[in-house]
This record gives C-alpha cells, sequence and structure tokens, in this order.
C-alpha cells in the first residue's frame, strides 16, 4: 500500500463516521418531526428553527447525564455490549458505494461483507439486555437474539436471487446491471421479502421487539443511560441506514435514476425517502407478536424465499441475461 | 399447580427450568393506573397472575362517613376519574331512592346526556390505550382530539373539565343552554362520527392488530357470570346484560338504541363491543338533544339532607360494568356506611383466570381489555 492510499483511505474512514454523524443527527430530527406530523402535532419547535437544534441538544443531555452502572451488571459487557453493536453497523458501511468508484472498499463480495457484519449485531443486543441484569432487558435481549437470527436467513436467500441475476456480488456491479431497469421490477417477490426481513433486522416496528415499550419497559436499554444510551440508539440508527442502503442499491436502482444521469445524489435520496417510510410504518403499525415474528420468518419467509430463489435460477438459465 | 394449566401447553418435563417471578408495574410505562401484577413466568409464557392492589387507596368510603349526603359528591367523582358523571348519578340515584325525592324531568335528561357523554369519553381513553399496549403509538393522539373537545363540552357546562360536581339530589346543578346543546349535537353528528371511521381505518382494520387480538382470552359467559364480570366484557361474550334497559332509569326506555353484544368473548369482541358502544352512546346523546324536554333541572331538596332511617343499594351502568352503590342511614345528615361495588374491581379479578398460558406480549392486550380504573378498585 503506497503512503498516498493510506492516507486516501484514512480520510475515507474519518468521511465515513462524519456520514455516520451526520445520518443520526439528521434522522434524529427527522423521525421526531415526521412522526410529530403523522400524529397530528408540530414534534420539536423550541431548539431552533422548527426544532432543527434538537439532535445538539439531545447530545448535549446525553453527554451531561450521570453514566449509571447498576451494582449487579457484568461491567465488562455492559460496556462492550453497545461497542459490539455499533462497530459491524459501521463496518458495514465501508462496503457500501456512493458512486461509481466512491466506495472504501470495493470488494468481490461486498454484499457478503454487509450480511457477516450484520451477523456479529445481535451478540452485541444480546449481551446488552444480559450484562445489564434486568429481567427486562434479559428478555429484550433474547428476543433480539431470536429475532435477528432468523430474519437474516430469508434476507440472505432473497438478496442471492439478486446476485445470481446480475452474476456478481460485488454491491457496484449490481447497481450497474440496473442502469435501465431495476431489480424492483424484475424481482418484485425478492424485493418484498427483502424489505420485510430488513426492517426486522433494524428492530423498527413492526418488528421492534427488543424495544417494545410497551411490554419490556425498554428493552434491551433500559438500564441505559447517558452516552451509553446514545450508543445503543447510534446502533440502530445506524443499522438503519445501512439497511436502507442495501436496499437501494440491491432494487432501487443505486445511483441510477433512468433517464436522468447517474449520480450519488439519487442514493442519498432514495435512502433518505426508504428510511422516512420505515418512520410511517412506525406511526401506523402496532407491534407484532415475538411468536408470530418468528412464525412468519421460519414457516413463510424462508420457504418462500427459497421457492423465489429456485424460480429466479430457472429463469436465469432458461432466459440468458433475465 | 397453575403449570398443570390445560392452557400451558409447552411446559418441559425432565430438564429443570426455573420460572421467573416478574413484577409488572406499579411503574410500568404502559401500566394503567399504578397496577401491580405479580407474573410468574416460563421464558415468556405467563404460569400464574396475582394482582396486587391498594396503592391508590384514599379511604373514600371511611371520608364518606364524615361528610354530609351533599359534600360527598367530589368523593364519587373522584372514584372513577374517567367516568365520573356516571359515578354522581349513581350515587344521586342511591340517596334519592334512600330520601324518596322526585327529580325533575328535565334533569333525567340532562343525565342521561352527560352519562353517554362520559361513556365516549371513557371509551375514548381506553381505545388510546389499546393501541399504545400493543406498539402503536398514533391512535393515542388521535383519540384524545376528540376527547379534548367533549372536555370542552363539559368545562362549558360545568367549568370542570374532570371533576364536574354537577348532579344534585332531585336535578343538576344548572341548566345548559340550547346553543351548547346544539353545539354538542353538531359535533357527535358530524365530526366525531368522522373520526371514529378514521379509527376504524386506523386500527380495528389493521392486520397485525386483529392478528393479535383475535381468540385472546377467550372467556365464555358462564364463567364471565361467576367471575362477577359486568360491563362490555360480559356483553362481549353474547350476554345482553346492560341495566340501562334492565335496570330503568333515566330515559333509556323513551330513547331508541340497542345493546351491543358480540358472541365471541375474545379480546377483538371486547374491543367491537367498546367501539360499537362508542358509536352507540353519540347516538343516544343526539337523541337526548334532540328531545329534551324544557323546564326546571331541580326539584326543591332540603339544604341539609336528613334521609330516613335505613339502607340502599343501586346499580348502575358504569362505562365498565355494573357500579353499586350501598348507602346505610342512620337518619342523620352525614352516611353512617358508604360503600361501593366496583366493576372494575371484579374484572380485574377474572385476570389471573385469563392469563395463565398467555405470552407476556399479550398480558397488555388482555389486561387492557379489562378496562380497569385502579382509583375506583382502591377507592
Amino acid at each position: 500500500m503506497t503512503p498516498r492510499m493510506f492516507v486516501f483511505q484514512l480520510l475515507g474512514v474519518l468521511g465515513l463516521i462524519v456520514v455516520l454523524g451526520l445520518n443520526i443527527i439528521i434522522m434524529d430530527w427527522w423521525e421526531r418531526k415526521l412522526i410529530g406530523h403523522i400524529h397530528v402535532r408540530p414534534g420539536p419547535m423550541h431548539t431552533g428553527f422548527h426544532g432543527i437544534l434538537q439532535p445538539f441538544a439531545d447530545m448535549v443531555k446525553m453527554l451531561a447525564k450521570e453514566d449509571v452502572v447498576p451494582t449487579e451488571a457484568d461491567k465488562l459487557f455492559f460496556w462492550a455490549g453497545p461497542m459490539i453493536a455499533v462497530v459491524p453497523a459501521f463496518l458495514a458501511m465501508v462496503v457500501l458505494p456512493l458512486a461509481p468508484g466512491f466506495v472504501l472498499a470495493d470488494i468481490g463480495h461486498g454484499l457478503f461483507f454487509v450480511f457477516a457484519m450484520q451477523t456479529i449485531m445481535p451478540f452485541g443486543f444480546t449481551l446488552i439486555g444480559w450484562a445489564a441484569h434486568n429481567k427486562w432487558s434479559l428478555v429484550g435481549g433474547l428476543r433480539s437474539a431470536a429475532q435477528l437470527i432468523s430474519y437474516e436467513i430469508p434476507m440472505l436467500i432473497s438478496a442471492l436471487a439478486v446476485v445470481m441475476v446480475a452474476g456478481s456480488a460485488r454491491l457496484t456491479d449490481i447497481v450497474d446491471a440496473q442502469a435501465t431497469v431495476w431489480y424492483v421490477f424484475k424481482l418484485p417477490v425478492a424485493f418484498a421479502l427483502f424489505l420485510v426481513t430488513a426492517v426486522a433486522e433494524m428492530n423498527r416496528t413492526p418488528f421492534d421487539m427488543t424495544e417494545a415499550e410497551s411490554e419490556l419497559v425498554a428493552g434491551i436499554h433500559t438500564e441505559y443511560a447517558g452516552m451509553k444510551f446514545g450508543l445503543v440508539m447510534m446502533a440502530e440508527y445506524t443499522a438503519m441506514l445501512v439497511g436502507s442502503w442495501m436496499i437501494v442499491l440491491l432494487f432501487l436502482g443505486g445511483w441510477n435514476l433512468w433517464p436522468l444521469p447517474p449520480s450519488p445524489l439519487w442514493v442519498v435520496l432514495k435512502v433518505y425517502l426508504l428510511q422516512s417510510f420505515i418512520v410511517w410504518l412506525r406511526g401506523t403499525y402496532p407491534r407484532l407478536r415475538m411468536d408470530r415474528i418468528m412464525e412468519l420468518s421460519w414457516k413463510y419467509l424462508i420457504p418462500a424465499a427459497l421457492a423465489n430463489l429456485l424460480a429466479v435460477g430457472v429463469l436465469v438459465i432458461v432466459f440468458k441475461g433475465f | 399447580m397453575i403449570a398443570d394449566h390445560p392452557r400451558v401447553g409447552h411446559v418441559t418435563t425432565g430438564g429443570t427450568t426455573e420460572s421467573i417471578v416478574l413484577n409488572m408495574g406499579p411503574q410500568h410505562p404502559s401500566m394503567h393506573g399504578v397496577m401491580h401484577m405479580q407474573l410468574e413466568l416460563s421464558g415468556e409464557t405467563v404460569l400464574a397472575a396475582r394482582p396486587v392492589i391498594g396503592y391508590l387507596h384514599r379511604g373514600i368510603e371511611k371520608l364518606a362517613e364524615h361528610r354530609t349526603y351533599a359534600q360527598c359528591m367530589v368523593l364519587v367523582d373522584r372514584l372513577d376519574y374517567i367516568s365520573q358523571y356516571s359515578n354522581e348519578w349513581a350515587y344521586c340515584r342511591a340517596v334519592e331512592k334512600l330520601a324518596a325525592i322526585e327529580v325533575a324531568e328535565r334533569a333525567e335528561w340532562l343525565r342521561t346526556l352527560y352519562a353517554e357523554l362520559v361513556r365516549i369519553t371513557s371509551h375514548l381513553l381506553w381505545w388510546t390505550s389499546v393501541g399504545l399496549d400493543l406498539g402503536a403509538f398514533t391512535p393515542m393522539i388521535y383519540a384524545m382530539l376528540p376527547r379534548e373537545r367533549i372536555f370542552d363540552f363539559f368545562e362549558a357546562t360545568t367549568g370542570s373539565r374532570l371533576m364536574p360536581n354537577y348532579l344534585r339530589f332531585g336535578g343538576v346543578k344548572e341548566d345548559v343552554e340550547q346553543a351548547e346543546l346544539d353545539g354538542i349535537h353538531d359535533y357527535l353528528a358530524v365530526d366525531y362520527m368522522k373520526l371514529l371511521d378514521d379509527y376504524d381505518t386506523l386500527l380495528s382494520g389493521n392486520e397485525i392488530f386483529i392478528s393479535r387480538q383475535e381468540g385472546l382470552a377467550r372467556i365464555t359467559t358462564e364463567q364471565a357470570v361467576s367471575w362477577g364480570v359486568t360491563g362490555p366484557m360480559l356483553r362481549a361474550t353474547g350476554c345482553p346484560r346492560d341495566l340501562r334497559k334492565d335496570a330503568r332509569y333515566g330515559v333509556y326506555d323513551q330513547l331508541d338504541w340497542e345493546t351491543q353484544t358480540d358472541t365471541r368473548g375474545d379480546a377483538l369482541a371486547r374491543y367491537t363491543v367498546r367501539v360499537k358502544e362508542m358509536r352507540e352512546s353519540a347516538r343516544i346523546a343526539m337523541q337526548c338533544i334532540e328531545r329534551m324536554p324544557a323546564g326546571e333541572v331541580r326539584t326543591k331538596v332540603a339544604k341539609i339532607l336528613k334521609p330516613p332511617e335505613g339502607e340502599v343499594y343501586v346499580r348502575h351502568e358504569s362505562t365498565r360494568g355494573e357500579l353499586g352503590i350501598y348507602i346505610v342511614s342512620d337518619g342523620t345528615a352525614k352516611p353512617y356506611r358508604f360503600r361501593v361495588h366496583s366493576p372494575a374491581f371484579m374484572n380485574v379479578s377474572a385476570l389471573p383466570h385469563m392469563l395463565p398460558g398467555e405470552h407476556i406480549a399479550n398480558f397488555f392486550a388482555i389486561f387492557g381489555g379489562a378496562d380497569n380504573v385502579m382509583a375506583e378498585i382502591d377507592r
């Protein structure tokens, strides 16, 4: 590695941290605002113009809060849990491209790298729930383990259909293959499956079992205060960003918006539209029940994803270049 | 013992598993009031449930013994603080029966009107929590809008939004202007009905909501009767028990309305009955306004009321079910004994029978169906 490349990559990593922070600031404000208007109320109004400074107020509040660690908690994992949750979400962003060539590591199996990182996240959530030594957290942590593992399987299988059609697991190749027709039109079933499982992977309503405030007080982060709670929130927002970004790259054409010229702007636009859609879901739906969530995955989504994979495979062989 | 319960399907034998005791409430964000439920859990399955009550005990029954009959009106307001007019009316009926007081005719219509309006607000509050219990936050804000609007009407009439102190022995405190009544009528006929349609779109027709409520904690009429369950919970089992029709008070017999029932007996049936009652109550209230006769709203009653010696028990259909007021008079100005039969207490005491075998996630879906008010249970 030349020193020049090393500096470039270092700057890229710093850039990613900025993106991560910026996304949390934007989504923190935008989610409050959007959900507020869905609720027929204005949302934050007192911090700057229409509450635009609310994320900073939140941040100051979190940083200024006492860092409470329960006496019975497992000190090491109480601290490490949020890290284990947030770091893989962050690492997954390394391979996500914003434009052709505008990516930190354009590796040939980028898609699987993202999935590999997402597989680590449940460890973090389970540890968060277990370490706090609180019954509510424990139930939340166990739920998150069961749910995230169950939904990774149909998610990966439905993404495999995309890989088969695109002929590559490199994310830039997948997007380039959608220059005119997005995969959402070619593979609607895979898209539907991926969308549902991605929302479940993000722990968002109607799959927000880890939090489930009406049953589990605050679920895994019941005992978390201050910036540790901030880290858990960061992990959740970053997971939402990565999930939406993946959907945009795999199914919504990435930087392509035919007939307009490709631009990184489209990726940003689509990602935030998709995140707004997920916030809208939260404003509309009640929560599913835990056993129904497991049932949905194992009895319906996984068989459907496998059948879809088979059908797409046959189509790819019969009509070459489907 | 509970582990042998037929609805606990998957308790494994052979392995050594321990059940955990989870204290649900009194400080749980979605607990309704200061209820405390001790749940014994195996994983996420409830093995046993034990309600612990008394966190809101204010000694209302004892306090009543040291106040004159008229002064007790503010106490009954605070029994079931989201169904105030019903309590006041039940208490008034008891005292009027005891002292043989005639009630002014227009007052009967006003009482019926306000009792139905308060039934609407109470059901609206229940509707806010039924969504919230299942993780849907939006319904809560939506149902608060008409509730606030109806409270504005209460405020215009009585000067108070929550604790009206409006009923008097032999009538009501003050007459209501026709313009005010017309305002209520217009609101119920147009805006309120439109909102109810919105609610049906948002929650009643929601696939996830139905799947979470259907078949949940199904009870039969026999079980409900043996547990003393009344009100919408009993009517959801198919039993058309409604004291407004059966006990014949107010002007209900002169109005055109139906007792709302549902035969399924599950959580969805309890939901459906209450939603139907929200419409039916509006119908009753509108008819009251349309047909209300003019006249006096109060008859002459002694300032310091001294009912003759004796006792009286009055049953009343409050929002939650059969509210009983029992008064013993020793001929003085203060009740010798004042006792309340709380419908919420009876409904909550059915929960330990309904909960075992259910998931912890269903706890609030079942608990919300009982629509309890701790202030009335603890008194």
